[in-house]
């Protein structure tokens, strides 16, 4: 699912450049698929379908949001303030489940569609940088999640929101299966899409597709809109897997995974790319190489060192790719 | 253009010709600042090749070109920010070598950029003496002494402004002079002045010109560059004209007939008339409509458009005729919508265009090929089919999915028709060669079957073979009916490619050339401000020795200019040509 992969380079790049191409094409498959292999190998239990069932359900919030950010980050941006919708989504869940459990999703979706909102007038109409604009909800959209919930955490009775996040469909997760199918739309939204096409084109060179007619700065909203949205919906799923609206600690540090997640995956953060499917193995990734060390007894401290290291592969074969 | 006042008097206005002469440097005044042979390269050109260039105290020097002649490379060898590969420097007639700005600075050397280089965020009186304030008997800045020291200093400029404010809470103005303040505090010999007047109002021109007299008496050289013709005139003593990276001419401005001039920066003999030669225009005009599709009034902006005005026919090649920072991007960005006007109004069939915007100018019919390909033209890694249908997007959609058979389609005609070299639609386009982008840039345009068509520089950084193609493909549009706006600094190509040629300076449009006025000899008269075209004056006695130019023109006038005093008596230099 890359955005160009029929593209062949003609000039004569050196291998240590077509090296990087490769790895920064289908180094994260390979990874993902070499960590199988492992396990397969060397851990006991973990290629059974309860642990890949655990394994998937605990990755499908990030993919979820991860989705979001890569198309964000494919217009050169980056958004901080998807922890603050997730938190602002699990608020809202119990003020309105009085109403049934469509309304309160709707409320809380809206709540994720209203911070893109703010986020993307913010970059595109007033032109901040997306780091500063999306700061500004990072911090004040928790608070505001912590004053509607009066700094509380709430138990989730309602069966229907607990079903979504327990329930299954032939024997797989509702949340692995949401997720999956988000994939696919996302998918489909950047490769065939107008839309798609003009986030790509704007974060490939965006005063290029300013004189070109795009409509920069509506695609520019509509990009921090849909991450939003996507971002609340994360929120509604870990709630109901939770049991609990936990506005204080929900989706902390989620867009440093997300973001993980988008670069390992291949999407290159100066823009104008986005590598769907490449996002959801970059979170698998993650995710089964921190299960894979701490079935081997090492710290939780040492998954972290490792997922710093395959970062900074990332990004220096990006950088190495685009150095031409 | 009116022909009857002659232009005799606007080479230089008597009245600003007064102060030059003052303190007009004489050929026996001290050389501060010499270049020998200088030559720098970077990967692909010879930016500067056997460059020399020498500068007295007290002289104000104007240093001129076009794009891509070297003027900055230069600017930036003197002072430190370039090392020459060959060549050297003399500076008071002492060999130097500058690693360094800082160096180049402490030998005396000061530069004003053209983009103000201060830290916004300072005040003003840290501004000036950033690096050098003066300081108390604990080592600490003296505030106060510092404070009074940039107020004196700006006073002495006539600008009065609280020294404590920050810089950036000037304007653009004030800033230029709070530069020039430093550049000038920090005992410079030579003071290097990169367009200064390109983001001043025309009360601060006048003061800047009244501290250049000042640097003149007391006797610190002056670098000045401008494309602003009028203001080379009054205010420099000499010229030094340089043209692809190498070394054209150097003399006194004031016997310098300005359509020399201008023949010297553009690199086109004055009656070197070569019409249908070297280009792949055909040769015939076309058949214009009578009707103008586009119609602009008074188009405005500041510091950039001052009334311009145009129509463009369907059927018709329109020049665009201007030196460098005349206008010609400006007009052809703002009738596009990509540049927002303060005055002015764009019709197309007679109908105003509303809100400027690039997507309003798309859908009246506007394309507009931008003159830098790799910033604002094309998007390097997509490929060439998404580069193609990039703006056509919407009109190959269904409910906002994109039809891949018909983006096909699309493609494989423009890239048949414009003989896109690539592997296949799918390249990135990062990876074609700079014809091919262009002409998928040309791509990106036709296939919105655009009625007019904007072209700034089409055939700029291309190799020769994709040139003509461009050239004879502009032709064959026009023959279609469509109306082309043609934008080039290649004069030939200009005058070739035109059917007609509207002329602008300083923002604004000046003149037109029709018929058989589409001629090189015409416009550089008319880019020159001369109203009638004149013979080549014979004038090849420049040299960098500094003998004054002899005015050799057949003049009713007659008298030659006096040695050493070219301001003073510019009238003879200019040509008495009533035809």
């Amino acid at each position: 699912m890359t955005t160009q992969a029929t593209a062949t380079p003609v000039r004569g790049t050196g291998t240590r450049r077509n090296t990087a191409a490769w790895l920064q094409e289908y180094g994260v498959y390979a990874a993902v698929a070499a960590l199988l292999l492992f396990n397969a190998f060397f851990t006991e239990y973990f290629l059974t379908a309860d642990n890949l069932r655990t394994q998937l359900i605990q990755v499908a919030p990030i993919v979820i949001v991860a989705l979001g950010m890569a198309l964000v980050i494919g217009t050169e941006g980056v958004d901080l303030s998807v922890g603050s919708a997730m938190a602002l989504a699990a608020a809202l869940l119990p003020l309105y489940l009085g109403y049934g459990l469509v309304p309160a999703l709707l409320v809380a979706l809206l709540a994720g569609a209203v911070v893109g909102l703010v986020n993307g007038a913010l970059v595109s109409v007033v032109g901040l940088q997306p780091i500063v604009a999306t700061l500004a909800l990072f911090v004040g959209g928790r608070g505001f999640a912590l004053v509607l919930a009066d700094g509380q955490l709430k138990q989730i009775v309602n069966p229907d929101l607990l079903a979504l996040g327990t329930g299954s469909l032939l024997g797989i997760p509702l949340v692995v299966l949401i997720a999956g199918v988000l994939a696919l739309a996302v998918a489909f939204l950047v490769h065939r899409t107008t839309f798609g096409r003009q986030v790509v084109a704007i974060g490939g060179n965006r005063r290029a597709a300013a004189l070109a007619g795009l409509p920069v700065k509506r695609v520019l909203t509509g990009v921090y809109v849909l991450c939003g949205v996507l971002a609340a919906l994360a929120g509604v799923l870990a709630t109901s897997r939770l049991t609990a609206s936990d506005p204080s600690s929900l989706g902390t540090l989620m867009e440093l995974s997300a973001i993980t997640a988008v670069v390992v995956g291949g999407t290159p953060l100066s823009g104008g790319s986005v590598r769907v499917l490449g996002t959801v193995a970059g979170a698998l990734l993650m995710q089964l190489l921190r299960a894979t060390l701490v079935k081997h007894d090492l710290p939780d401290s040492t998954a972290q060192i490792a997922q710093a290291a395959i970062i900074i592969a990332a990004v220096y074969v990006a950088r190495e790719r685009r150095s031409r | 253009m009116a022909p009857p006042e002659a232009a005799p008097f606007e080479a230089a206005p008597p009245e600003a010709a007064t102060p030059a002469t003052s303190g007009a440097p004489s050929s026996a005044a001290p050389t501060v600042l010499e270049a020998h042979g200088v030559g720098k390269r970077f990967p692909g050109v010879v930016a500067l090749d056997d460059v020399s260039f020498s500068l007295r105290a007290g002289e104000v020097h104007a240093l001129v070109g076009e794009n891509g002649a070297g003027k900055s490379t230069l600017i930036k060898a003197l002072t430190g920010v370039h090392r020459p590969d060959s060549g050297e420097l003399l500076l008071s007639g002492r060999p130097v070598r500058f690693a360094r700005p800082s160096e180049a600075q402490a030998a005396g050397i000061s530069t004003i950029y053209q983009e103000v280089n201060l830290v916004p965020l300072m005040s003003v009186a840290r501004n000036i003496f950033l690096g050098r304030e003066p300081r108390n008997r604990f080592g600490l800045i003296d505030f106060p002494r510092m404070h009074a020291e940039a107020a004196a200093l700006l006073g002495g400029f006539g600008v009065t402004v609280d020294p404590r404010r920050p810089l950036d809470s000037l304007g653009i103005g004030t800033q230029q002079m709070v530069a020039l303040a430093r550049a000038v505090s920090v005992e410079a010999h030579v003071v290097v002045m990169d367009e200064p007047t390109s983001s001043l109002e025309p009360r601060e021109v006048e003061t800047l010109f009244r501290i250049i007299d000042d640097l003149r008496r007391r006797d610190i050289a002056v670098v000045y560059v401008s494309h602003r013709m009028d203001e080379l005139y009054r205010i420099c003593d000499r010229v030094t004209v340089l043209r692809d990276g190498r070394h054209i001419h150097t003399g006194p401005i004031g016997g310098l007939d300005r359509m020399r001039l201008v023949s010297m920066m553009l690199g086109r003999e004055i009656s070197e008339v070569r019409r249908h030669g070297m280009t792949s225009f055909g040769s015939e005009g076309h058949d214009v409509a009578r009707k103008p599709v586009l119609t602009a009034t008074g188009l405005a902006r500041r510091h950039q458009l001052d009334d311009v005005s145009l129509e463009l026919h369907p059927g018709e090649v329109l020049g665009l005729g201007g030196l460098l920072g005349s206008g010609r991007s400006e007009t052809a960005k703002a009738l596009a919508g990509a540049l927002a006007l303060d005055a002015g109004q764009v019709r197309v069939d007679g109908a105003p265009l509303g809100r400027f915007s690039s997507a309003g100018a798309i859908r009246a019919g506007i394309s507009l090929l931008p003159e830098d390909r790799k910033a604002e033209g094309i998007v390097p890694g997509l490929s060439v089919r998404e580069n193609i249908v990039l703006a056509a997007l919407p009109r190959l959609s269904r409910l906002g999915i994109v039809s891949r058979a018909r983006q096909d389609r699309v493609v494989d005609i423009f890239m048949k028709r414009l003989r896109i070299k690539a592997s296949s639609p799918e390249q990135k386009v990062g990876e074609l060669s700079g014809g091919n982008q262009q002409k998928v840039l040309l791509a990106r345009w036709l296939c919105l079957e655009p009625k007019v068509l904007l072209l700034d520089e089409p055939t700029r950084g291309i190799d020769v073979g994709a040139k003509a193609e461009v050239q004879a493909l502009i032709d064959e549009l026009a023959q279609e009916g469509l109306a082309v706006l043609l934008i080039s600094s290649d004069i030939e190509e200009l005058v070739e490619g035109s059917d007609r040629i509207v002329v602008l300076r300083s923002g604004g449009t000046v003149g037109e050339l029709v018929g058989e006025n589409v001629s090189e000899d015409a416009l550089l008269a008319a880019l020159a401000d001369h109203t009638t075209p004149t013979q080549d004056s014979p004038n090849p006695a420049d040299t960098t020795t500094g003998a004054p130019v002899p005015a050799a023109e057949p003049s009713a006038a007659g008298s030659a200019p006096a040695q050493a005093s070219p301001p003073a008596d510019p009238a003879p230099a200019a040509e008495e040509d009533p035809r």
